[in-house]
């Protein structure tokens, strides 16, 4: 066989010539026009099962009916898949199991993280460290309702609402005066015998307590704060204390009233995943 | 007039020039005669090492494959040594070392990768052995390729083909076997069981296998691999290659004839272009086809013993020799001494690295949001998130300890004692309190200790991180 010659002088021409120099028809190279030709078959084929050409009001469906929302919506059911037997685990254990189980209750914690955000970040912060004044801290050990993982499931399915009758038009400016004298004290572990009489004979004690330790809640359901620690719900200074005496909390007709509302969340969440929040609520560190 | 002419006589010369370049593009197959000789022997030596690569799947070490690349446990088995993650960069450190081999030989002695332990060269070199028992020497495998179909022809293809199959198979089911249980692999492929990733891996092995090697051969080498690109310029006048000695062998020609006396020693005989698997012809010089795999050193040597003239014509030499110069010694070549400082650098390295496996990896997240809290009691309380992977394949059984703050409290979900499962990711939260008074400043370095519960075990564990506080 003879060896084919390649030198490009050889080349067939085009016919024209300027010169004495050819205009030679040396084709591409052969694996340049298959990866030509496979480039706009590749395009062509794309263009049919995909979605591809823009039109006036919508681009073309492409015969896979491909879409980015069906794919989205297929490893969402395929994520749902995975978390399901999780999920029954949950519905079929109660708080304190939850808790007791590692890898169950690390599982509810990261689970919990969307739904905090959604449902509760907004006024009770990333991290459950509230908004000093207008919304209580969760992480913190004070607890109005109490602070153990089923009270905490509670709260958070039913909702509270304090109450505290503002004290403005019973008591003179001098009696609240004193009372914000007495909290401030009972807060330092100051407090006297003659304030605690005063604190009783006002009636403070009904809800707080004798010794103004509260913290559980009374009769009322209205989770009386505990007075004698350095945590306060509506802030510490003097005149935050003597606006809360005055005005109270959820008062209807008084327009400077302190709010405490915490909303139920047993319609628009299920059991499990109200489970799954007051597991993240405990483990901000103040669960107890 | 004058001018058209002088035009003309530049045009000559430019194709003069032209005729030279023998660019290979692969319009026309390159049949190598394959010949017996020292370099051959070599070549399937260094080439059989590759079988190792079809065995070593199926060695097994502490009752699993002592090669798995684990990915979906993310952990690399190499018989005892397990590599997590965390200790990737060691594979940084091999990749170094095996590129300063690389270097440093071809800087020694040429495209020694290339020639004789190339997986592209080496499948390519069975392959085409195949073809040569098969379809018969080059000169009838040519006669057979222009031929008309016929049942022989038929036969004989179908045969080669087959076979080239069945390697690419073997190759890609192989690969695969480095990635998962290679016994339970067999069984999915063969009950056509397997997932879509192996079938997927087995598919583009076997296309790549059968298409490099038997059909683009020396084209891949030509215009695909980057390393031959790489290689071909980190030669210099030191590097001793396959090179043909001009002095001794110009002009050129037959033995007999006129002007038979003033001949070199070259009989221009064509073998050593005939068995060049990329078609090189050695003669003209140093050529980026050139894998200096060593055949047409072996053709000539056959063909001057022949002749009676002494051999080595074709021989692994470098510029210099054939210069007449001498080599300087190894270790006064400065690309040697750089390539080989910092391969010792890469297998200190990787020894150092292999030998101190952390048995823990450990990382202590403090909680951005709050930073601190206060507590009912008065005290700050910080919360910490801890991440522990345990790599050893047993529990361990911690207590935690925590130095840089006198009388700080420790609060943990599961009591005084930390469980590390094996094998896994442990995530647990411990809560520190500390009352405002011991607290200096508004972040105090505090250290975790973890030590084994069983002196025995003699586990110590230790990560810095901070306490934070009010703002003093």
């Amino acid at each position: 066989m003879a060896k084919q010659d390649k030198q490009p002088q050889h080349a067939p021409d085009t016919g024209h010539e300027w010169d004495g120099i050819r205009e030679l028809t040396n084709p591409p190279p052969r694996w340049w026009m298959i990866a030509f030709h496979a480039g706009w078959i590749w395009c062509v084929v794309y263009f049919i099962l995909y979605p591809a050409i823009p039109l006036v009001h919508e681009s073309t469906k492409g015969i896979l009916g491909w879409t980015q929302i069906k794919e989205f919506k297929a490893d969402v059911k395929a994520n749902d898949a995975i978390r399901a037997p999780y999920l029954k685990k949950v519905a079929a254990m109660d708080g304190q199991q939850l808790l007791a189980d590692e890898g169950m209750r690390n599982f509810a914690e990261s689970s919990a993280k969307a739904l905090f955000g959604d449902n509760c970040a907004a006024c009770h912060g990333a991290g459950g460290e509230g908004a000093p004044g207008l919304f209580p801290v969760l992480a913190d050990d004070d607890w109005l309702y109490g602070g153990d993982i089923d009270t905490i499931i509670e709260s958070i399915t039913d909702g509270r609402m304090g109450d505290m009758p503002a004290h403005g038009e019973m008591l003179s400016d001098e009696e609240i005066n004193q009372l914000t004298d007495t909290v401030i004290a009972a807060s330092q572990g100051k407090v006297t015998q003659e304030q605690l009489a005063q604190f009783d004979e006002i009636g403070c004690s009904g809800c707080h307590g004798e010794n103004a330790a509260g913290g559980a809640i009374n009769e009322l359901g209205s989770g009386a704060a505990n007075l004698t620690d350095g945590i306060w719900r509506f802030g510490g200074s003097r005149e935050d204390i003597m606006r809360t005496i005055r005005d109270g909390v959820n008062q209807e007709d008084v327009p400077n009233t302190r709010v405490a509302i915490m909303p139920p969340f047993g319609e628009k969440l299920s059991p499990e995943e109200i489970k799954m929040l007051a597991v993240k609520v405990y483990q901000f560190g103040g669960g107890k | 007039m004058d001018n058209t002419n002088e035009q003309q006589a530049n045009l000559e010369d430019i194709y003069e020039e032209a005729a030279h370049w023998h660019v290979n593009t692969g319009g026309e197959t390159i049949h190598a005669k394959r010949i017996g000789g020292w370099f051959r022997s070599f070549k399937w030596y260094a080439g059989s090492l590759w079988l190792l690569y079809f065995i070593m799947p199926y060695f097994r070490w502490d009752g699993q494959q002592a090669i798995l690349f684990d990915i979906p446990s993310r952990q690399f088995h190499f018989f005892a040594a397990t590599i997590w993650p965390q200790d990737i960069w060691m594979l940084s450190l091999v990749l170094i070392l095996l590129a300063m081999t690389l270097f440093g030989v071809t800087a020694v002695a040429g495209r020694v990768w290339c020639g004789y332990f190339c997986f592209q060269t080496v499948w390519t070199d069975w392959f085409t052995w195949l073809e040569d028992k098969i379809e018969g020497n080059p000169i009838q495998r040519r006669k057979l390729d222009a031929a008309p179909w016929n049942a022989r022809k038929i036969r004989l293809k179908v045969f080669k083909h087959s076979l080239w199959m069945l390697i690419a198979i073997l190759t890609g089911v192989t690969f695969a076997a480095y990635f998962t249980d290679v016994y339970a692999l067999w069984v999915d492929y063969l009950t056509l069981d397997a997932p879509l990733v192996a079938w997927v891996v087995l598919a583009s092995f076997i296309f790549g296998t059968y298409v490099f090697a038997g059909f683009m051969r020396e084209q891949v080498c030509f215009w695909l691999c980057p390393y031959a690109r790489i290689q071909s310029v980190m030669v210099d006048k030191d590097t001793i290659m396959p090179t043909y000695d001009k002095k001794r062998g110009e002009p050129r020609g037959k033995i007999k004839g006129k002007g038979a006396s003033e001949r070199g020693d070259c009989v221009d005989c064509h073998l050593c272009v005939g068995v060049c698997p990329t078609g090189v012809d050695i003669r003209e010089g140093m050529h980026e086809g050139c894998i200096t795999c060593g055949m047409c050193i072996d053709a000539c040597d056959g063909v001057m013993e022949k002749v009676g003239r002494p051999k080595g014509l074709i021989r692994y030499a470098s510029r210099k020799d054939m210069d007449g110069e001498s080599l300087p010694p190894l270790f006064k070549r400065p690309r040697v001494l750089a390539y080989s400082t910092i391969f010792l650098l890469a297998v200190f390295g990787i020894a150092y690295g292999l030998t101190h496996i952390p048995p823990v990896e450990l990382s202590i997240v403090h909680e951005r949001q709050p930073l601190y809290l206060q507590m009912s009691d008065g005290s700050i309380q910080n919360k910490y998130t801890i991440k522990a992977v345990n790599k050893t394949p047993k529990n361990m059984h911690l207590h935690l300890r925590v130095t840089g703050l006198p009388s700080i409290k420790i609060r943990m979900n599961d009591g005084d004692e930390i469980v590390l499962h094996a094998g896994k990711l442990n995530r647990f939260h411990v809560y520190l309190r500390a009352m405002p008074s011991l607290l200096k400043k508004e972040d105090t370095k505090i250290r975790f200790v973890l030590e084994s519960v069983d002196p025995a075990d003699k586990i110590r564990l230790e990560k810095g991180t901070v306490f934070i506080g009010p703002r003093k």
